[in-house]
Order: structure tokens, then sequence, then C-alpha cells
């Protein structure tokens, strides 16, 4: 019974190769997640606190606060 | 499931110890990663290369391939190198029959060194199913006697975990306006007073 013959397998460079493999992905999912955390998270924050504090009035939310009784110094 | 019915259920009626494992005084030896004197047994994938060969008790023919090895690998003929070590006989160091399916392209050198070859010792199995059902099981098993301890044997709720204590503490957090910029009073409408959609 003749066996068949199989393809031959890579022999030499296995480390390079899983390397390259490994360093171009770690590359693209670590730019991937940095890019996606700066605009995500970082200037959806940076906005959200420069449209709350754009019109803000300190005395009006005090007034309110005192209105709902929250104080003790004063009523 | 690459194995056909008939050499499964003979594995599996010899607890994967082969005939081997049946007549040894060793007892059931389930390969590496236990104790001596089962570690020389089996090859594993994290143990590729145990001291002691499959077959340590040799008949004739197979010590004079034993010897023949010693020498250039060039001179085996194909058939040791590509016929299983097919053998009915009763000695303790017979294959299990799954070899004929699977070993017809491995010779006998090899199976006098190794139980199996990589392709059979890394063969998947079913027992991951097993082991689910049986996590999802107790999971089940334990929401329920969690239920029972709930209904009959919980003491009442600490004052500051009612539901009226709650309403009047979240009210207190939305009147101080807590996190006003994207967090709890963010969400709150104060004109409507409600949640904003």
């Amino acid at each position: 019974m003749a066996p068949e013959v199989l393809p031959k397998p890579q022999m030499r460079g296995l480390l390079a190769k899983r390397l390259r493999f490994h360093m171009v992905t770690a590359f693209v999912l670590s730019l991937g997640v940095a890019a996606l955390y700066k605009f995500g998270v970082a200037d959806k924050r940076k906005k959200a606190y420069a449209d709350f504090y754009r019109n803000y009035d300190a005395m009006k939310d005090f007034e309110e606060m005192r209105k709902a009784g929250i104080f003790q110094s004063v009523k | 499931m690459m194995l056909p019915k008939a050499a499964w259920s003979l594995l599996l009626r010899k607890g994967g110890r082969g005939r081997r494992g049946m007549h040894s005084s060793e007892g059931t030896a389930r390969g590496g990663g236990k104790t001596p004197p089962y570690t020389n047994c089996y090859a594993q994938r994290h143990y590729p290369m145990p001291e002691e060969p499959f077959c340590t008790e040799l008949n004739a023919e197979q010590q004079a391939l034993k010897e023949k090895e010693k020498g250039s690998w060039t001179l085996l003929t194909h058939a040791e190198k590509v016929a299983p070590p097919y053998s009915h006989s009763m000695n303790g160091n017979t294959q299990p029959d799954l070899q004929d399916f699977k070993g017809f392209l491995v010779g006998k050198v090899y199976r006098l060194q190794f139980n199996e070859t990589f392709a059979e010792m890394n063969r998947r199995s079913n027992e991951w199913k097993t082991v689910m059902g049986y996590v999802f099981f107790f999971f089940g098993f334990a929401a329920l006697v969690i239920w029972w301890q709930r209904v009959y044997m919980f003491p009442p709720k600490p004052i500051t975990l009612t539901d009226e204590w709650k309403a009047k503490q979240l009210q207190r957090m939305l009147d101080m306006k807590v996190n006003p910029v994207q967090g709890l009073a963010s969400r709150w409408d104060y004109e409507k007073k409600q949640w904003k959609k």
C-alpha cells in the first residue's frame, strides 16, 4: 500500500512568521483601542464638561439646592 | 469522533489503558501527571518523551527490530516503517485496536516506543459538554437552594434597603445634583421631573 506523499511542512522561520503576525496585530489593535478610547471616552467627556460649564450659573444652582432643603447651614 | 464505533467501544471498555493495563500490576495507568509508578506510562502533549518505552517486553521479532533500529535508519524497510504492528498475542504489550484505523501510516518502530501518534494523543473529545452540563446543573441547583432560603430563612431587610427609604435617598441625591455632568443628575430632567429619555 503506497501512502500518499504529504506536502513538506514549513521547516524554518517559524518564529519569524509568528512574530511578524503578532507584532502587526498587536500594533494595529493597540492603535485601534487607543483611538477608540480617545474619541469614545476622552473627547466625549471633555465635550460634556465644556457644554455643562459654558452656561453654568452657580448661584442659580445653589438656590435650587437650598429650596430643596438639603443644606444644614442655610434654609 | 474520528474513530469507528468498534474502536471507541473497545477503548472505553478498556478505560483507555489498552490490554497492557489489564494484565499489569500497576493498576489503572492513566498517563502522565500522576504519582509513580504511573508517570512513565503514556506520552502526553505536555510530556512527550516518557522515560520508559511503551513496549518493554519484546518478543523475538520485536527485539530483532530494535537491534536493527540501532543502526542506520535508512536500512529499515518500508514495511517496518509503514506497516502497523498488528498483533493478537496475549502478552501485556499489544496496542489497542484503534491503531488499525489510524496507525496504518506509522511503523512498528514507532509503536514499540510510543502508544499513540501525536494525532491520536491529541484527539479532541466531547468531555467539555459533560463538564458544562454539570456546571449548569449545579448553578440551577444552587439557585433553587438560595430561593428557598430567601423565602423561609432570611430576616427582614434593614431599614435602609426598604423601597421607601431608597426612594427618599434617590430624591435627596437628585436635589444635591450628584454627578451633574455625566452621571446621575445629568439623566434627570428637572423641569419635567422625570428621567430624560
